[in-house]
């Protein structure tokens, strides 16, 4: 196995670690935690009264818009990476291009600002 | 007696003590199950500590109270009580909770914590494993845990818990732009994502020809440190940004209907991932577990790397909880300000200057 693939063997190994420390640490907490079931205990939480409803209500759109952006903005700064890593090469060239680069992505979060959409209401 | 003993051992201690101790060719399993053993004591240690040292005393000292104080010395072992009381906690699933997705939250949030040490460095050979993309995949792996919230959130089937993990997605994405932009300028300066060669560049740097304190990326990162601790600060969902938990209101919000050790799993990836970052800051922006003279490639600095870095992750650590402990809770609309129309816009200017002084100078 190459040492590239073994350096990612690690990482998914750590999934594993992190696997067994929650189900080692339950299961050791299973023999010796009490269990002593009456409905009241299983009902959903709300300050005390009765859960009134679904838990699963309408939640505001404000989220759903943000997340947009997020996904935008996140995806061009995948792409500043590779160029960070190289630009001692790149020089004058890299920096003309990636400073269009960042001026177009500054001018759609302007227009996203000027929409209003960064406005929380 | 002795010179019989030491006969077999003779070709291995006439070398010089590095060679000897690297010539030793470690299986690779072995060298697996030792890194995974450490970083398991690791992580829960560092959770520990960071919880006594800042959230119990440092507090308590801040508001003028003296904190836990009977449990062991100075309530040094209030912690471990707390977690052996969480240990006898009944396990509770909510009737109307989604069962599969409710008890895997808990192992994402977990599993993000503990894949962001894989790339930490602690000296020279002290790594888990040297990824050619380490920043950007710490960065990554970090972002994991928003899964984790919104799975808690949703399937707790709770009112506040879903208000709790809608408002924790809601930030914790907003952030995590400034917190990879911040990066950004660090790249650019050492040329590299790898956190063993940031380190390497900072202590083998040099300011306009002095090479008294190496380049410590601090002081010409000063915004990029500025916007990363504000970030983690979000990240971590702690006050001042504290609204997914914010316990006036939601009642813990995303955790509200966890028990037991499954609410001490959100402790520990909190408090880990709180340590973790400090680490990644102490990497990028204080040099790390380098000092900048001498050989860093010495052996020695495996063992002194790690007490080297111990000491910035601490100091940075103070930093991040003294906001905590000092700053009024922000409300939503006013961190999604925060996050999109000051810190964004900054950490981009900051991206250009650092390529123009990197280009021109």
């Amino acid at each position: 196995m190459s040492e590239f693939l073994r350096d990612y063997l690690l990482v998914v190994l750590f999934i594993g670690l992190a696997g067994a420390l929650v189900f080692g640490m339950l299961g050791a907490g299973s023999l010796i935690r009490p269990t002593r079931s009456q409905p009241q205990k299983y009902l959903t939480y709300e300050s005390g009264v009765d859960p009134v409803g679904s838990g699963w209500s309408q939640s505001n759109i404000r989220y759903y818009v943000f997340a947009l952006l997020f996904v935008m903005f996140d995806v061009e700064a995948v792409f500043i990476f590779p160029w960070a890593t190289r630009l001692e090469a790149y020089g004058t060239f890299g920096l003309v291009e990636m400073a269009i680069f960042i001026f177009i992505l500054a001018l759609g979060l302007l227009y996203a600002w000027r929409k209003g959409v960064l406005r929380w209401i | 007696m002795s010179a019989a003993f030491a006969q077999p051992f003779a070709p291995l201690l006439a070398q010089p003590l590095p060679s000897a101790m690297f010539a030793l060719e470690v299986p690779y399993w072995v060298s697996s199950a030792i890194k995974l053993g450490l970083v398991a004591l690791i992580i829960p240690t560092a959770a520990l500590v960071l919880g006594y040292v800042f959230l119990l005393k440092m507090m308590s000292f801040m508001q003028s109270r003296l904190g836990p104080m009977e449990a062991g010395p100075y309530g040094t072992l209030q912690l471990l009580a707390d977690g052996i009381k969480f240990l006898q906690k009944e396990d509770i699933f909510p009737e109307k909770a989604d069962r599969t997705v409710f008890a895997l939250a808990p192992l994402v949030v977990l599993i993000s914590t503990f894949l962001i040490y894989v790339v930490i460095p602690a000296g020279p050979n002290a790594v888990v494993a040297q990824l050619d993309v380490g920043i950007f995949y710490a960065l990554a792996v970090s972002s994991l845990s928003v899964v984790g919230i919104l799975m808690a959130g949703w399937a707790s089937s709770n009112k506040y818990a879903l208000v709790g993990g809608l408002r924790a997605a809601g930030q914790l994405i907003a952030y995590e732009l400034p917190l990879v932009l911040a990066v950004m300028g660090v790249v650019i300066q050492a040329g590299t994502l790898d956190l063993q060669k940031i380190v390497t560049a900072q202590a083998q740097g040099e300011i306009f020809g002095w090479d008294g304190i190496g380049n410590p990326f601090i002081l010409t990162q000063f915004v990029g440190f500025f916007i990363f601790l504000v970030a983690v600060q979000a990240e971590l969902t702690q006050p001042p940004f504290d609204m997914p938990v914010a316990e006036s209101e939601i009642v813990g919000g995303y955790q509200v209907e966890y028990t037991g050790f499954r609410f001490l799993f959100f402790f520990m990836g909190e408090f880990g991932t709180a340590f973790a970052f400090a680490a990644l800051a102490a990497v990028m922006f204080l040099g790390g577990w380098a000092l900048p003279w001498g050989d860093i490639t010495h052996w020695g600095f495996n063992i002194a790397g790690p007490v080297i870095l111990l000491v910035k992750v601490l100091a940075v650590a103070t930093l991040i909880f003294w906001f905590r402990f000092t700053y009024p809770r922000l409300r939503e609309d006013q961190l999604q300000r925060l996050a999109w129309k000051f810190l964004i816009p900054l950490a981009l200017a900051n991206i250009v200057v650092t390529g123009i002084f990197k280009v021109v100078f």
